[in-house]
Formats: structure tokens, sequence, C-alpha cells
């Protein structure tokens, strides 16, 4: 915990100032720099313990979390639960405490249950960062989006950002909308009604049904992935249907403005929601994404993990 | 508290970086390898008066860089009162230079090591010099500078207040109170 950043946890982007994300996105402006060195490593978390904990399939999150400690020099370890006594019936509660027991720093949770990162900070002394609970959060996605579309227009303050597609059970968007309203964005989410959630009002978001007014005059269009394994019945006809009528391609992205560039999560559907040639075409921000994500991590961890130090002077 | 003590004015403080330039390209053998990093952030300024001393004696505009020592620091970044990172910048490639690391004031040497660490993450430099423009005594590391601007030994209750921005009267001065944060 610091003045920069006053919290032990990193739950949500819900119960972060605007302050506070500014001082992440600042700090992992310092981290991209030191990813590009020839030596892409830093002793600044040496001694310090980082537990991968993912209930859930994951490449890209579950890889930028390992990279980001590593490059801090903390020591990671990765639990997958295809792998763990989880497949032998051990409850959330016990494999927490006895990765408690083996004292870590920080333990990084992904979890299909909304709100099981709040629970692990409730159960364990270390810090808890939240990698995806459900569909409620997945706060360091919105702070590296956020940081990339920073880096690509200068600026969050007055953007309009359309995110496109299964709002409902996108803990990514519901990060995003939060994130990007508190600093200044103008939100609007479109998609089939079937996939917007209950609660665009309290998030502040203007809600489209077609995709043509949401995208116009748009600065970034966020592109949200079809999670077919999240899609319980019939919410919507085929994923043809779904393309033609909300996919983001050339013909869509006319209405955006001339230098909007596109962000998606990853991984994507190619052809379901993002068109291919989008998808590699020069406005597209998704490798920039993955990039970014390793200095926001290594951002996180290092503001919850730094040690309140002795005080000592440098000279 | 008492009122601080001027030890160097803008003139002898300019003075002395000529003085230390000249050393800095004798010892390096001329400037065409020669490149100046300056540790945040109290070196960064002193770096580029550096840098226009060289030019104005040798013609050359030499390289110059910034390290932040924060993510290097033996105790950890948040014993800062304001732990906020900084940049490191090197432009150029530090491999087979002749290297000149800069600060304004030297006291434990803990600095230094953390910036030496930084540096040498950029590559492998031919040669590591160290150029302070005040040595306060105080070592706790067996660091030693090569080019030093003057020596002062100050207790270690009191406080080395360095003004070396561009545009504004440069000096020096010792002040009674708690040390800075960052250890000047």
């Amino acid at each position: 915990m610091s003045a920069l950043f006053p919290h032990r946890h990193l739950l949500g982007i819900e119960g972060l100032s605007a302050k506070d994300i500014v001082s992440v996105l600042d700090t992992a402006e310092v981290f991209y720099e030191v990813s590009r060195r020839p030596v892409r490593k830093v002793p600044t978390l040496r001694g310090k313990g980082v537990i991968n904990l993912f209930f859930e399939a994951s490449t890209r999150t579950r890889t930028s979390f390992e990279l980001a400690g590593k490059r801090l020099s903390a020591d990671v370890v990765n639990i997958s639960t295809s792998t763990s006594s989880v497949t032998k019936g051990e409850t959330l509660l016990d494999t927490l405490k006895t990765l408690e027991a083996m004292r870590p720093d920080v333990i990084v949770i992904r979890h299909p249950s909304s709100g099981a990162a709040l629970y692990a900070s409730q159960k364990v002394g270390c810090s808890i960062v939240n990698a995806g609970d459900g569909t409620h959060e997945h706060p360091t996605q919105a702070l590296l989006d956020a940081f990339t579309i920073r880096r690509a227009k200068g600026r969050l303050d007055g953007l309009v950002v359309t995110i496109c597609g299964d709002v409902a059970h996108s803990r990514v968007a519901r990060s995003n909308a939060r994130l990007l309203g508190m600093l200044g964005s103008k939100v609007r989410v479109v998609g089939p009604r079937t996939l917007m959630p209950a609660d665009c009002a309290a998030l502040g978001v203007e809600v489209f049904d077609r995709l043509e007014p949401a995208l116009e005059g748009a600065d970034v269009v966020m592109v949200l992935r079809i999670q077919q394994e999240r899609l319980q019945g019939a919410l919507i006809p085929s994923l043809r249907e779904y393309s033609k009528t909300y996919g983001i391609g050339p013909r869509t992205l006319r209405y955006a403005q001339p230098d909007a560039v596109v962000l998606h999560p990853g991984p994507m559907n190619r052809g379901v929601e993002i068109d291919p040639a989008t998808a590699d075409g020069e406005r597209s921000m998704v490798l920039e994404q993955v990039e970014a994500g390793v200095a926001v991590r290594m951002a996180v961890l290092y503001l919850l993990a730094a040690d309140p130090g002795t005080g000592m002077t440098a000279g | 508290m008492h009122a601080a003590v001027q030890v160097l004015d803008a003139d002898a403080i300019a003075r002395t970086v000529r003085r230390l330039a000249h050393e800095v390209v004798e010892r390096a053998g001329g400037p065409s390898r020669l490149a100046l990093v300056g540790i945040r952030r109290g070196g960064v300024p002193l770096a580029a008066l550096l840098r226009g001393a060289i030019e104005e004696a040798e013609g050359v505009a030499v390289p110059v860089g910034t390290v932040d020592i924060s993510l290097y620091r033996d105790d950890a970044a948040t014993a800062l009162p304001d732990p906020k990172i900084g940049p490191s910048r090197i432009d150029f490639d530090v491999s087979g230079r002749e290297l000149v690391l800069v600060d304004d004031v030297m006291q434990t040497g803990r600095t230094v090591r953390a910036a030496i660490d930084c540096l040498l993450d950029y590559g492998r430099p031919r040669r590591v010099w160290l150029c302070v423009l005040l040595d306060r005594g105080g070592r706790e590391l067996p660091i030693a500078p090569d080019f030093v601007g003057g020596v002062l030994d100050v207790p270690a209750g009191e406080r080395l207040e360095v003004d070396l921005r561009p545009g504004e009267e440069k000096a020096i001065r010792v002040a009674a109170g708690p040390e800075g944060g960052d250890g000047r």
C-alpha cells in the first residue's frame, strides 16, 4: 500500500478513484519502457511471491501476469485448476488457506463466480488481484485498455467509446464502462437487447440497438468476444446473423471517426464479432493491448507488493 | 530551524562544472565515445550543464540519458513519501561507450549502486565513471567518485539544498532539518 495507490487489493474498478487509476497508468508507462530494454527485468520485487490461481482457461491473462511478476523479479507460481487439488474436490476456501500458508505476497485469482476475488480478500492476509470473476469485473483488462487508448489518442477525457457485443456477460465491458466513465470518456454500448445488461443506467452508459448510430463519431471501438461458453439458451439467433448485424468491419467502421481505433480483449472469433482484415488492420490495437497488459500488470503488482520500506535514505 | 547557509553560488558552480567537463573529456580520451547519464532527479540538470560545458570546450554535443533508480533501490520504492517512479531514458546504444554517471550530491553510495545496476540493463559500456558535484561523506558502500566538484562533510541531521535547474539562480545551500526523502 502506498500514497500513490492506497489499496491492499485490486478487486475491481469500482472502489478506485480517478486518481488511483491515473497512478496505475502513469506507473505502467515506466514499466512499458522496462519491457523494451535489452534486459527486460528489474529487481524491484525480489523475494516476493506471486501466485496465479486460475479457475478458468486463460492464455494471455495468465501469461501476462506471469511475465509481469517475473520481470519484477518476483517468484511466480501458476496454478490452474485442471492440475490442482480442486479436481479432488477441495473447496475454494481450503485452496486459498493452503496457498496462504505458503506466504505469498499476492494471489492473482480468476474464477467463474462473480465475487470470488472479494471473497478471497476477506479470507486471506495477502493482496488479492482480480483477474476476472464471473460476469463481474476484470480490472486489469480495463486498465490496459485505458493505457492503450491513452497512448493512441493522448487522452481519455472527451473520447467517444463504443463497446459492441455481449455486454451482459462481459466483465471486461463492466470494468471498462466504469473506468472510462470516471476518466471523462463518453461510453456507448450496443448489441442485441438480449445481451444488454439490466444495470446500464447504473453504469452510466448510453444504450443503442443498432450498430451504425452507436458508431457515429466514435473515437474508439471496443469489440467484445461472443462468449459461446457463457451463452446459455438462444440469446442470439445465429452467429452468422450476429456477424451481419453487429460485426465490426470496413463497412460498419465507416460510421466511426476516420482515425478511430479498434480494441478487442481477445481471444477473437474472427469472422463473427470482428472482420479478419480489421483485426489485422492498421486501426487494430489488439497487439498493443497485449503489450500494454504486461506493463499494466507490472504496475499493479508493484503498487500492491512493494514494501513500505525502512525509510533509509538513498544518498 | 536555522537559515540555509550558501556553500556554492552560481559563479562557483559554473567554474566547477567547467573543470569537471575538462576532466571528464581528458580521462575518457576525448568526447567521441563519451556519453552522460544523469541520475534522477538531481543528476539530470547537472548532466545537462556538463553537456553544455563539453560542447563549449570541444564543439561536440555528447549524448545524454537519464536513469531512475526507484526500481533498483535496496529499501523498496515506497520508503519514499512519494513513490512515483520517473522514466529512465537512454536513447543511444551504451555498448562500448565511456559512460559517465552524473549526480549532484553523493552520500551513502546506495543510489550509485542502484544506478549502475540499472545502467547495465541497457548494455555493456566500455567503462562507467562517476561524476558528482558535491561529496558530503557518509558512505555505506565501497563506492568512490572519479570526478568530484567539491567535498563537504555535512552531518546526517543537516540537509543539502541543490538548485541547478535551467533558468534559475544556481546554488547549493546547507540547511538544518530532517533529511529529504530523496536522501539529499
